[in-house]
């Protein structure tokens, strides 16, 4: 049955693609028999900030992890820049061409202190040899306690990471991503386990990025609040594809996004 | 200062360096000149077999660093090591038949006396070359070396880790093992190689050269040790314990965690092999049993008993363990397995950090305990 | 026996009328005691022509020195002090000085021969069978051949008048009737006799015959096909033994390191265990019980070998391993350790030699399907036997309600917990469960292999290999992964050698691994990554 689904193609020639900074069209992703990702296109625009919303299973992690080559889709064009073929690449290699990502769970290298989790960040030839021979030169210094205020954590410059609160976590992850000046950031629930102010704080911090439109913002978050505050266009995912897509206010009122997220 | 000497002086603190220089000292001069200068009726004479065994022991040392830089800061526990460390043997111990030359029991010239045995008439190419030492001495690099580089190049690239990898480099040392020890391979089969006479035109039995190899060992510890600090020390350390905690994280930084891996691997893979062939000389013999995948595993304990990621203590578990080992097989030999299968237990239950991690926590509530007091004084 | 034979014979001797007593027989027993050699050995070969059954004590007697001459030149047997006169059976009362008839090299030979084929009509089917076979060896000839026709014409019994057929048929193969050459080679070449090849080939050198030529090389190609087609069947046989091997020490495994997900490098010390209760239950038996119940020894062993395994991996769980989840690298290093104290505890305790364990007698011999194939009665046991834990310990998984909260608790860890379930429990019985089976492989493998301390340590690496490359956590992919490692071992053990097939086999599964990290029958999704 699931196999006869219409291949639906919002963009048969590929003209969305040229112009734009990310662009998913028609990916499927299977895991034995599951669809995880089901015919799922999607354009992003450089400078554009865009928050994923969606019930558990809808295919917001799998997503993420298609863009940053961590699964290949079964088929589907995911292009970056309107022309890089991202499923041909793997993690680091799409990585180095600047797209940057938050995971779910705070992932920071806890036995490092905070110096050093953003050092490895910091953007510098990543081969072998030259971070066996690297000097750490002034101004990269410089970035790097500019960052730490930034995310606010200048005071724990030599701290161990693992050290942290839950949230500092967050924001040591998020400042990981400014080092390595990204033109994609994608975040995933970022402002999960932060207290109000922190999470108020987060989103002007997001705006303030997406501010002078150098770079594109993907975030998926539960929070409406927080997607409210960000204020930018919607993307609803439903197993494993677009299910609506425009303004909080109009996705709010879709009677089919009302019925996946309320029940039928 | 110049960038490069300030980089090597960063090393290691200033308390560092003068334990390393002092540790230096009584190993390479203090201990030789006990030896060979002071009389043996002389209560401060250090007997010849006790030299012997600091040799052996050295070596050991230079194996569990091989292991502590890949374990202890990449968390990829090779079970390799001992397989690194006979092909590093093995290549010095092919030198040293090809020195035998017409000495050997059947006088034959160019072939070995277990080739003559089987009736070879010639001598196998891989055996070509290693009547030279600066071959044998290449080979003791690059034979491990290369090998842990295309072995690791397929198992990294296919991100195999954690206990897996640890299988397959088992596997791995199993079949080399089983290897050796057919005839047919030509390194000596199950008898493997000895009956050495001299290296580099020095009689092995002479105790000038033994203690010219125990100093050598002395000395390949200390570069050894270096050229490990220089490595975590850098920021390619850092990249090192980032990926022993989250691998994946390191990706997504644009880190290529399989070149970094097999960068480490190589270089421990060529340390356990310069260690191997350090050995050889020292105790007279190489055989597949070295290849057990015993005596890999038994490195891991060494390290994990000193304390991993700290290298000092691969180097202080090698001697510990070691030490206990050459004492319990003289006085309880039937003991000796439990006292080791008992280590790995307590070692992994009840002491993570090993005995550098012991000591830390012991002056650590020690200090406690003096501030304690002194606020009640 | 033969006295009665002889007793027999001389009574029907007795009762016959006059012209009979000049026989051929009489006549030829007589000549034995002639002064040549050659006169002997034709004597010897007139008897045997007789056919008469008193020729076969005879002929014994004198490769035996038994047969003596009186002073009157009477031919005589001397038996336990007695002579009894060989020709009528008449036992003299006082034979008087007596010679030794003598015998040499050649006429042993003629002696054998005759004896060959008077076996043909002995009273025993066995022992004429014998006869037919034993003429294999000999010299073929014409009067060896009239005699094989003539007893296959009385006899009735199959196996004998196969085995009657055959040797005829290779008499038949030099005989200088082209016919009967041809017949010959037919009733060959349904033979896989390994010396029915080199006569096969004998006679190719030799023949001039076309037609039989293009025959004989027919034959020849036919056995060929035959030799091919069992040696396949064969190593397929080896190669589903050990593949029953591999599964029952890895079936544990799979439990642990499938389900579990622990690195239990003592699990071969766990089939050690089972292996020595074995040893341990046998000696009881033997010295406490009578011999008839000796048989029943195994099927007691098994669960007494699960129970102790069982135990010693619940306490093993409970004291060591369930402090190090979470941290694999930390158990491979304690459950080695544990490993070796287990290896010395049992040295201590039985020594370091090999202990013998005896096969029950229902395991002994074996069936042999065709000709060369030989199946043994252990090996089909323990194949059935692995196959049965698999299908049980599959059954135990999905039908059971431990099978339910095992899969549970692997799953999903809180959740299950909050279900109610005992998951330290669980833990403690799943590793109890995959050890226990280890020792049950123990007690089938201590059948087939040495009883020794390092016994254990023979099947580790294979053991992981075999759930690595089937893909961990799925039984199926064990059985495949087994039984594909020893047929590939066995396969190619006739080219490479047992060592090289060993090795070979490892290296091709490191390289396997390298495509397929996750083995053959892998799990795939998001879950399973971590």
């Amino acid at each position: 049955m699931l196999d006869h689904v219409p291949e639906v193609h919002p963009d048969p020639q590929g003209k969305l693609a040229a112009g734009s900074i990310l662009y998913l069209d028609g990916v499927t992703v299977t895991f034995d028999g599951f669809r995880a990702i089901n015919n799922l296109s999607l354009v992003l625009e450089p400078g554009e900030m865009r928050t994923i919303i969606g019930p558990n299973g809808a295919g917001k992690t799998t997503m993420m992890d298609i863009i940053t080559g961590k699964t290949k889709p079964d088929k589907g064009d995911v292009l970056f820049d309107g022309h890089v073929d991202l499923t041909k690449l793997d993690e680091a290699a799409i990585a180095n061409l600047g797209i940057g990502r938050k995971f779910q769970k705070p992932t920071v290298f806890e036995m490092l202190t905070v110096f050093e989790n953003l050092e490895l960040a910091l953007k510098t030839a990543r081969g072998t040899f030259a971070t066996l021979f690297f000097r750490l030169m002034g101004e990269q210094r410089d970035r790097i306690h500019e960052v730490m205020e930034t995310v606010g954590l200048a005071e724990k410059s030599g701290q161990l990471a693992g050290a942290l609160s839950h949230g500092q976590k967050q924001w040591l992850e998020i400042g990981m991503l400014l080092m390595q000046d990204q033109r994609v950031l994608l975040l995933d629930e970022p402002v999960a386990g932060m207290t109000d102010a922190e999470t108020e704080q987060t989103a002007q911090l997001f705006l303030s990025l997406a501010a002078d439109r150098s770079r594109s913002l993907v975030v998926v978050e539960h929070d409406m609040e927080f997607v409210r505050a960000l204020g930018s266009k919607v993307t609803v995912l439903h197993e494993g594809s677009v299910l609506a897509e425009g303004s909080i206010d109009k996705v709010q009122a879709d009677p089919r996004v009302i019925e996946v997220y309320l029940g039928r | 200062m110049g960038p490069i000497t300030s980089r090597l002086v960063a090393l290691n603190s200033t308390q560092g360096w003068i334990a390393f220089a002092a540790f230096g000292l009584v190993m390479a001069v203090l201990v030789p000149v006990l030896n060979l200068m002071v009389p043996p009726s002389s209560a401060f004479h250090v007997p010849d077999y006790v030299v012997a065994l600091m040799g052996k022991y050295l070596c050991y040392a230079i194996l569990a660093l091989s292991l502590d830089l890949i374990w202890g800061y990449c968390g990829v526990l090779s079970l390799g090591q001992g397989a690194f460390f006979a092909l590093g043997g093995y290549a010095m111990g092919m030198y040293m038949m090809r020195s035998i030359g017409e000495r050997g029991v059947y006088g034959n010239p160019l072939l070995p006396d277990f080739m003559v045995f089987l009736n070879w008439t010639e001598l196998p190419w891989y055996w070509l070359g290693f009547d030279q030492f600066w071959f044998a001495v290449l080979m003791v690099f690059a034979v491990p070396g290369l090998l842990a580089f295309v072995f690791g190049w397929l198992a990294f690239r296919s991100r195999i880790t954690g206990v897996y990898l640890s299988i397959i480099t088992q596997a791995m040392t199993y079949a080399l093992m089983l290897a050796f020890f057919r005839n047919e391979m030509g390194f000596g089969g199950n008898n493997g190689l000895t009956d050495f006479k001299d290296i580099l035109g020095f009689e092995l039995s002479a105790r000038s050269t033994r203690v010219g190899l125990y100093v050598s060992s002395v000395i390949a510890l200390g570069l050894a040790f270096l050229l490990c600090r220089f490595i975590v020390s850098s920021k390619l350390g850092r990249v090192l314990v980032a990926v022993r905690d989250a691998e994946s994280r390191v990706r997504f930084l644009g880190y290529s965690v399989t070149n970094v891996k097999l960068f480490v691997f190589t270089v421990s893979a060529m340390l356990a092999g310069l260690a191997g062939a350090l050995y050889v000389p020292q105790v007279g013999i190489i055989n597949p049993s070295e290849f057990s995948p015993a005596q890999s595993i038994e490195v891991a304990v060494w390290v994990a008993v000193g304390g991993r990621g700290t290298l000092v203590g691969a180097i202080l578990g090698a001697f510990a363990v070691n030490g206990a080992k050459t004492w319990l097989t003289g006085v309880a030999p039937e003991v000796w397995l439990f006292f080791l299968g008992g280590l790995f237990i307590i070692v992994t239950l009840l002491l993570p950090k090993g005995l550098l991690g012991l000591y830390a926590s012991l002056r650590a509530r020690f200090a406690s305990v003096k501030a304690e007091e002194k606020r009640h004084a | 026996m033969i006295r009665r034979v002889l007793l027999l014979a001389f009574l029907a001797l007795v009762c016959l009328p006059g012209p009979a007593r000049a026989e051929p027989f009489a006549d030829a027993v007589q000549a034995l005691s002639a002064k040549g050699f050659r006169e002997r050995t034709e004597a010897v070969e007139a008897l045997a022509a007789t056919g008469d059954a008193r020729a076969v004590a005879i002929l014994e007697a004198l490769s035996e020195g038994a047969l003596q001459t009186t002073a009157d030149d009477r031919v005589v047997m001397v038996r336990g002090g007695t002579a009894v006169d060989a020709a009528t059976g008449e036992v003299l009362a006082e034979p008087g000085p007596l010679n030794r008839i003598t015998v040499n090299n050649s006429l042993r030979r003629a002696i054998r021969e005759s004896l060959g084929r008077l076996g043909l009509f002995a009273a025993e089917p066995a022992r004429r069978q014998a006869a037919a076979e034993a003429l294999l060896n000999t010299q073929p000839s014409q009067e060896s051949a009239a005699m094989l026709r003539e007893a296959l014409a009385n006899e009735s019994e199959r196996r004998v008048r196969s085995a009657m057929e055959f040797s005829l048929a290779a008499m038949d193969l030099v005989a200088e009737d082209k016919t009967q050459r041809l017949e010959a080679i037919e009733v060959l070449s349904g033979s896989l006799d390994r010396r029915v090849r080199s006569m096969l080939q004998g006679r190719l050198a030799q023949e001039e015959d076309a037609e039989v030529r293009a025959a004989v090389e027919d034959a020849l190609e036919s056995i060929q096909t035959q030799v091919k087609v069992i040696n396949f069947v064969s190593n397929l046989f080896q190669g589903l033994s050990l593949g029953s091997v591999l599964l029952l020490a890895a079936i544990g495994l799979a439990v642990t390191f499938g389900v579990m997900g622990v690195i239990n490098m003592a699990h071969g010390e766990m089939i050690m265990l089972g292996a020595y209760t074995t040893f341990v239950v046998q000696e009881i038996f033997r010295a406490a019980l009578p011999t008839a119940a000796f048989d029943l020894y195994l099927v007691v062993a098994l669960p007494v070998a699960f129970a102790v395994t069982f135990l010693v991996g619940v306490g093993l769980e409970r004291g060591i391993i369930r402090f190090l989840y979470g941290r694999p690298l930390e158990t491979l290093l304690a459950t080695w350790g544990i490993s070796l104290a287990l290896q010395q505890v049992v040295r201590s305790i039985f020594g370091a030699t090999n202990k013998e364990v005896a096969n029950p007698s229902w395991m002994t011999g074996g069936v042999e399907v065709v000709g060369g194939l030989m199946l043994t009665y252990n090996r089909i046991v323990i194949v059935l036997f692995a196959l049965a834990v698999l299908a049980g310990l599959a059954a135990l998984l999905r039908w059971s309600s431990f099978g339910l909260h095992m899969r549970a608790v692997t799953q999903n860890r809180p959740m299950a917990s909050a279900m109610g379930i005992r998951t330290g429990r669980v833990d403690a019985m799943t590793f109890g469960l995959g050890s226990g089976i280890a020792g049950i492989a123990g007690v089938a493998l201590s059948q087939i292999g040495n009883v020794s301390p390092n016994l254990g340590q023979a099947y580790i690496v294979d053991s992981f290999m075999v759930v690595v490359f089937g893909g961990v956590g799925s039984l199926w992919g064990t059985l495949v992964g087994a039984m594909s490692l020893g047929m590939v071992n066995k396969f190619l053990e006739p080219y490479a050698g047992a060592m090289l097939g060993k090795i070979l086999v490892l290296v091709a599964i490191i390289l396997f691994i390298q495509k397929r990290p996750r083995g053959l029958f892998a799990l795939k999704g998001r879950s399973v990554e971590n």
